[in-house]
């Protein structure tokens, strides 16, 4: 079944391709600076926390003494929980905002989940380009130990993506499904040490924390990118393996409710 | 080029009482079903040739649109089979998916990516689009900004800018002007005498006449009768007035044509004849010869209203001349059951060689929509012969006269 779902994409990759750079184009189409806002938006984000937490509160995390520690910190928790959140939100609304398309037109509807994670990761490479940059220019670069990174994120988007996907084909039938996925986004993002260190909760608390996959994820990012630590990549195989799980039952999911989705559209 | 075959197609939507229902199903899923199924399309079964052409017709909520959303390939079918090759580009109702926030040319290249085309391939269409598209600066623009007649006219040059082996067509065309309507029935003829096979919905009779091959009527989602386009359409036309009581019939006529009679019965006609200057039953007419319809009807009911009308439709039932009892101010007030008359309409046969037919109505108001007694199609067959009047081409013979005045000096300057 995912040959030929996979096959569809690679057929229809023009069409992916030219969708994602269409959005990317329209969304600043009217606008004087056009590309800039998408590299203003993540500037203006990192100095707001650098100077707010960093140098106005002076937030400090234990054992690290640099000015940037807790700004990195932040950032590379916000940043990918952000990439995250992207493609759930997306892939939620992605069968209906495309209804009109869907009803009209002969194309593989796989093709538009396709589309959204590549809208966010097309976002999230510039923000993250623009992090690099200034781990680059604060002099805190980790060094090579960034390409950890990589893999880590692979797991983060299919385990997104497979969220994504169910919450997207759910959505058509049950539209209470895009409002509980905001809401629930919310509380996932504070249940998750992004914003704050899991060191300094209680134990019990810690222990609690451990049931949510998205913690040994951000806490990968964080240990690259702060301390330049390979991530311990025992922790993530629970969330690699949910990760297969859901993009299987997200596939399932789809493959059994295409038909009937239309005629909801 | 290729066959079409329908067989057995069904199309059923599951109703839910609520929302709650649909939830229980999906989780319980062996406790039973708990929506209602609606079939809005059942047991459909047709053939296409490759290059013919088929319109289907049917009043609102008949399928139409369901079965062509299948053909295209956007709804799937609940139940029966399509097979369907070559290339299928198919225009499904207003604005063909387009994105309202990308532009005009954007959507374009966009629709030719699903259609499968190369961005080198529609950078060479992309010109003759524009052509034929003429929309001028607009393409640049976001499609939101278009007005209902421009996407469909950009629309319509995406999905034909290619010639498609099967081209399906819902409604779309009925959005444009006079002007573009035109233009696009010239392109989809090219088409079809290059062997492309059509499918198209619409309520422009005059459309599905001078295009199809062969028509379809759908009523509540069943095919209702296929055939002729004329007499499709006549049959359609009858079906539309029916009411409760009516009742409609059709007989085939002795050149093939084939009567379709229906109404309520209310009154009915008896005798219908159209004489000629001899007064005799005439089927052959000279050009402008004197005739004289002679129409006996009986009411078997009582009805506040009679109104009696003629039709006189060419070969293709286009319509040439019509007039009622009502738009000629007399008709005939509270007529009794039993009750009978007489109506003889004088008129000239001001009308080009060929074969005509004669419809007539009985209703009670100037449309037969509102109450239709009876409704008999082709009631009458009578042919045109020319043999005493100028030779001229046409179906209306309309007596020119010429004067020519030769002017020799001008001749003489040149």
């Amino acid at each position: 079944m995912s040959n030929t779902l996979a096959g569809a994409l690679w057929r229809y990759r023009g069409f992916i391709l030219g969708s994602v750079r269409r959005e990317f184009q329209a969304r600043y189409r009217n606008s004087l600076l056009g590309g800039t806002w998408a590299v203003l938006q993540p500037l203006a984000m990192i100095v707001v926390y650098t100077v707010i937490f960093a140098e106005l509160m002076r937030a400090r995390l234990p054992g690290m003494d640099s000015a940037y520690a807790y700004s990195i910190y932040l950032c590379s928790g916000l940043l990918t929980w952000g990439l995250f959140s992207e493609i759930v939100t997306r892939g939620q609304g992605v069968f209906l905002d495309n209804g009109n398309m869907i009803k009209k037109l002969n194309f593989p509807r796989i093709c538009l989940p396709a589309i959204a994670v590549l809208n966010a990761l097309v976002n999230f490479g510039i923000t993250f380009a623009i992090f690099i940059a200034f781990l680059l220019l604060s002099g805190s670069f980790p060094g090579w130990v960034v390409f950890c990174a990589i893999p880590v994120l692979l797991v983060q988007i299919a385990f997104a993506a497979g969220l994504g996907i169910i919450a997207g084909v759910l959505n058509v039938f049950f539209r209470d499904v895009g409002q509980l996925i905001g809401i629930v986004l919310q509380f996932w993002f504070w249940f998750t040490p992004i914003v704050y260190s899991a060191a300094t909760l209680p134990a019990p608390v810690q222990r609690l924390l451990s049931l949510n996959p998205m913690a040994p994820l951000i806490q990968s990012y964080q240990g690259i990118f702060l301390y330049g630590k390979v991530p311990q990549w025992a922790q993530l195989v629970p969330v690699t393996l949910v990760a297969i799980a859901l993009c299987a039952t997200g596939l399932m999911l789809f493959r059994r409710r295409a038909g009937e989705m239309v005629d909801e559209l | 080029m290729s066959d079409i075959r329908v067989t057995g197609l069904g199309k059923a939507y599951k109703i839910y009482p609520s929302q709650w229902a649909r939830l229980a199903e999906w989780i319980l899923p062996f406790a039973g079903k708990r929506h209602e199924t609606h079939w809005v399309l059942q047991d459909i079964d047709f053939e296409l040739k490759p290059g013919e052409a088929v319109g289907i017709v049917g009043s609102n909520g008949a399928g139409k649109s369901t079965l062509l959303k299948m053909m295209a390939g956007t709804v799937r079918p609940s139940r029966g089979d399509i097979q369907i090759g070559g290339r299928v580009a198919a225009l499904l109702e207003l604005g063909m998916g387009f994105h309202p926030e990308f532009t005009g040319r954007q959507n374009v290249i966009m629709n030719g990516q699903l259609q499968g085309l190369s961005l080198e391939e529609i950078d060479d269409l992309m010109p003759q689009i524009e052509a034929f598209a003429e929309i001028g600066e607009y393409i640049d623009l976001p499609v939101r900004t278009y007005s209902s007649g421009m996407q469909m006219r950009l629309a319509f040059s995406v999905a034909t800018a290619q010639r498609p082996d099967v081209l399906i067509v819902d409604e779309a065309l009925s959005v444009g002007d006079s002007y573009f309507q035109h233009k696009s029935f010239e392109r989809i003829r090219s088409f079809r005498k290059a062997g492309t096979t059509l499918l198209i919905v619409s309520h422009d009779r005059y459309a599905i006449q001078t295009v199809c091959d062969r028509a379809i009527l759908l009523d509540k989602g069943r095919i209702r009768m296929q055939g002729e386009p004329v007499d499709v359409l006549d049959y359609y036309n009858a079906l539309m007035a029916e009411r409760e009581f009516e009742t409609v019939k059709q007989a085939t006529l002795a050149d093939g044509r084939i009567s379709t009679i229906s109404g309520t019965g209310e009154v009915s006609i008896i005798d219908a004849q159209l004489l000629g200057e001899d007064g005799k039953p005439a089927d052959s007419v000279q050009v402008g010869e004197h005739l004289r319809l002679v129409v006996k009807v009986r009411a078997t009911s009582e009805v506040p209203r009679l109104v009696l009308g003629f039709m006189i439709k060419d070969r293709l039932g286009h319509c040439m001349y019509g007039i009622n009892s009502h738009r000629l101010e007399a008709p005939l007030m509270d007529v009794k059951a039993g009750e009978g008359a007489t109506y003889t309409f004088h008129f000239d046969a001001g009308l080009g060689k060929g074969s005509y037919a004669i419809s007539l109505s009985l209703s009670r108001e100037d449309s037969h929509i509102d109450k239709n007694y009876e409704w008999r199609d082709n009631a009458l067959l009578f042919h045109v012969f020319n043999h005493g009047k100028e030779n001229f081409v046409g179906c209306n013979w309309l007596d020119a006269r010429l004067e020519v005045v030769r002017d020799e000096r001008e001749s003489c300057r040149a």
